[in-house]
């Protein structure tokens, strides 16, 4: 059986963050005409306009840590405010349970509108037939570029996803280690070396590392790999059209394992808390992490901050990294489609991300028109790096199919405990992948 | 009055473990109906050929929570039961302080062991140990060096054996109550007889209070089993590390998320589920016989 499945690559190409920034200016002129098009209403009661809708509305949220959640209560009261007539209510769930059984949420449909990840894992759901077509909201928006629009298409073309904050996996660093130590940002794949060894020979461990729950050492992966083979390579490798026992994907291993050395030992039984602190308290002076680390404790969030992973190969250059969006989508049949739509529309916009940004700083807002002047130094540089970046990936576990994220995860793991026979490792992982992509297309 | 809970259990239970046998031989992602297809074995060659190391770690894992849970959990409970049952002072504190465990809930066990007790940084073992330095720390949960290696790639890890301890924990608590329970019922008459023919302690437990017990017996042993086979939580909710597989876990990471992968997750369960009637059957029908003879 034939699925018409797309490869990630075939998205992934068009999020791109120029494209992402510079439509941004292009879509606001589109608005107007759209806001007057869609005026003229359409069967769902959806009229592009806040304040029209009214009733109940649920919302499904999985922002289970304090700064997102007060974030995800900011929003919904800030369109409450701007539309009365709609109430919302809000149902938490635990970030992993709420991913875990997203299947069943959907399935059960209690709420219109949930909280998702853009690209592969949004269309996955939309090809299958369990979300609502959102285009209609999308002729209403402005201030988000052509590379979130990408990133929110499925298959048939047609919108799905509400993008509306990211964040960039970048090194981050102690401030206060590295001005009293005296290092500097390292500018290629040698000076980092160095200075780790630098690192070393003061008494500190160079690299934090903690990998509990087989996920955080996939953002190293990720860096090594775009470094080393490039971004188009990386995300043909995610889509399962490149072979991990390619020696190009040994020679990302092999860098890697020359790099263990300066990180901490014992990562697979650490949490990334764990490895936040060791960095908050200065006995580790970097932390390839997501920016969430800042939101380990507000000690660490002042003492942070980050550079972008340095070239290792000239002929491929730095400009790409991970930078996940998240947003929200709506189901396929909700119960009040109108208010659904309108809140999706109210997420996009300025109001929306501006209360959100304002109690949880740790993200970019998605889109072009919102308040950067609160920016702290964090949030400015994360935008400048995506700003800059040729190539965004969305992170390992979100770019390949959930099952070979879960393969990928155990062969890391086992990976950084013995490094050796890096290509036996690699021949096991490929022969999964062709498994579980046969099983996923057919 | 059988009937209607006859009947759920079987809509429940019969039922959906049927239709899961009959999907582990198909090939389907949990959506669409119209969508499943016919693959025969292909899922069973799949788990033995492509995720076999998966697959025997997990069975191997199993089988080590038996071998530890039967050597030691179990023969440790009914230990102190017999004690308890001695209407020691304070046996009710002491009951209640063994049994506690057994009361948490299995979310709370898993976040007790892994943040107070093996956080690499400020974990009690590692404190008391004083190895809490990033250079020197130990990774109790994360290190799957083997502490028995069967063969290069098969053994029982460390971490395993880590996550061991605290199953044992609350078996011991389980094992001891059922056990007391049993004591409790032995009719005193039977100890007094055996004091006054001059059997020592050892005779009299061995020859008048186990035979006795053979119904509590049985219970225990099934349970002991099961609990080896079932075991599920504790490594879920520490997060599954590198090296602690088990049957149970490879079913929910095959079926759940997104884009699951209904028929190996099936195919999982059914073996599973052979194994434990396997041992069910084989255990009851042996005991059974006995009793007949």
């Amino acid at each position: 059986m034939s699925n018409s499945y797309p490869s990630p690559s075939e998205w992934s190409d068009h999020v791109q963050r120029r494209t992402v920034l510079k439509g941004g200016a292009a879509t606001g002129a589109v608005v107007l005409g759209g806001g007057l098009l869609a005026a003229c209403g359409g069967d769902s009661g959806f009229t592009g306009e806040i304040g029209s809708a009214s009733g109940e509305l649920t919302f499904g949220s999985n922002a289970s840590d304090p700064a997102p959640q007060a974030g995800t209560n900011a929003i919904v009261a800030a369109y409450m405010a701007q539309n009365p007539d709609v109430n919302v209510t809000l149902n938490f769930l635990d970030h992993n349970t709420f991913q875990e059984n997203i299947t069943n949420i959907l399935k059960a449909g209690e709420d219109d509108v949930l909280s998702w990840f853009a690209g592969f894992r949004n269309k996955f759901f939309a090809d299958q037939g369990q979300l609502g077509d959102i285009s209609d909201v999308w002729e209403n928006v402005s201030g988000l570029g052509e590379g979130f629009k990408a990133a929110s298409t499925a298959s048939d073309g047609k919108q799905y996803f509400m993008p509306t904050s990211y964040y960039t996996w970048a090194v981050n660093y102690n401030k206060d280690v590295f001005s009293e130590m005296g290092y500097a940002e390292p500018q290629n794949v040698a000076e980092l070396t160095a200075l780790a060894e630098n690192m070393q020979s003061d008494g500190i461990t160079p690299f934090a590392f903690a990998n509990d729950g087989k996920w955080p050492i996939q953002g190293t992966f990720d860096i090594l790999n775009m470094r080393i083979n490039g971004y188009d390579f990386h995300i043909d490798l995610m889509g399962g059209n490149e072979s991990w026992a390619d020696p190009k994907v040994v020679k990302v291993f092999e860098t890697w394992e020359s790099l263990l050395p300066y990180h901490m030992t014992g990562a697979n039984g650490r949490t990334w808390q764990e490895g936040a602190q060791a960095l908050q308290d200065g006995e580790a002076g970097m932390y390839l992490l997501g920016t969430f680390a800042a939101s380990h404790s507000e000690e660490l969030a002042a003492k942070m901050d980050f550079f972008n992973f340095p070239e290792i190969d000239p002929a491929i250059g730095a400009s790409s990294l991970d930078a996940p969006i998240d947003g929200f989508q709506m189901i396929a049949e909700p119960s009040n489609e109108a208010a659904a739509k309108e809140l999706l529309l109210f997420m996009s916009t300025k109001a929306s991300q501006d209360a959100y940004l304002g109690e949880d700083p740790s993200v970019v807002a998605s889109s072009s028109e919102a308040d950067t002047s609160g920016y702290n130094d964090l949030q400015k540089k994360s935008a400048q790096l995506a700003n800059a970046a040729t190539g965004i990936s969305q992170f390992l576990d979100r770019d390949t199919i959930p099952d070979m994220a879960g393969a990928c995860g155990d062969m890391f793991a086992a990976f950084i405990e013995d490094p050796s026979d890096i290509p036996g490792k690699l021949a096991d992982l490929e022969e999964k992948k062709v498994a579980i992509f046969a099983d996923f297309n057919s | 009055m059988v009937g209607i809970p006859t009947f759920l259990h079987v809509m429940l239970i019969w039922v959906p473990a049927i239709l899961s046998i009959g999907l582990s031989f198909t090939n389907w992602n949990g959506f669409k109906l119209s969508k499943i297809s016919w693959r025969g074995i292909g899922n069973y060659k799949q788990i033995v050929t492509v995720f076999e190391k998966d697959f025997y770690e997990a069975l191997l894992n199993n089988l080590w929570v038996l071998v530890f849970l039967f050597l030691f959990a179990t023969p440790m409970g009914m230990f102190i039961a017999y004690l308890l049952d001695k209407n020691l002072k304070g046996t009710a504190i002491y009951q209640s302080l063994l049994y506690f465990p057994v009361v948490l809930s299995l979310a709370v066990v898993g976040f007790i062991w892994k943040s107070v007790i093996y956080s690499p940084r400020q974990g009690v073992l590692n404190t008391l140990l004083g190895r809490t330095d990033p250079g020197n720390q130990i990774d109790w949960l994360g290190n799957s060096d083997f502490v028995i290696g069967l063969t290069e790639n098969y053994g029982l890890s460390r971490n395993f054996l880590a996550l061991i301890a605290p199953m044992m924990w609350q078996h011991v608590g389980y094992i001891m109550v059922l056990y007391l329970a049993g004591l409790k019922s032995v009719d005193p008459s039977l100890r007094e007889a055996a004091a006054i023919d001059g059997a020592g302690e050892w005779q009299t437990f061995r020859r008048i209070i186990a035979p006795s017990l053979r119904p509590v017996n049985v219970v225990i042993m099934v349970i002991t089993v099961i609990t080896g086979l079932r075991v599920y939580d504790i490594i879920d909710v520490l997060n599954n590390p590198i090296g602690t597989n088990v049957l149970s876990l490879l079913v929910t990471e095959s079926t759940s998320g997104e884009s699951s992968n209904v028929g190996r997750g099936s195919a999982y369960a059914a073996i599973l589920l052979a194994l434990c009637f396997g041992f069910v059957i084989w255990y009851l029908r042996s005991t059974f016989k006995e009793d007949d003879a």
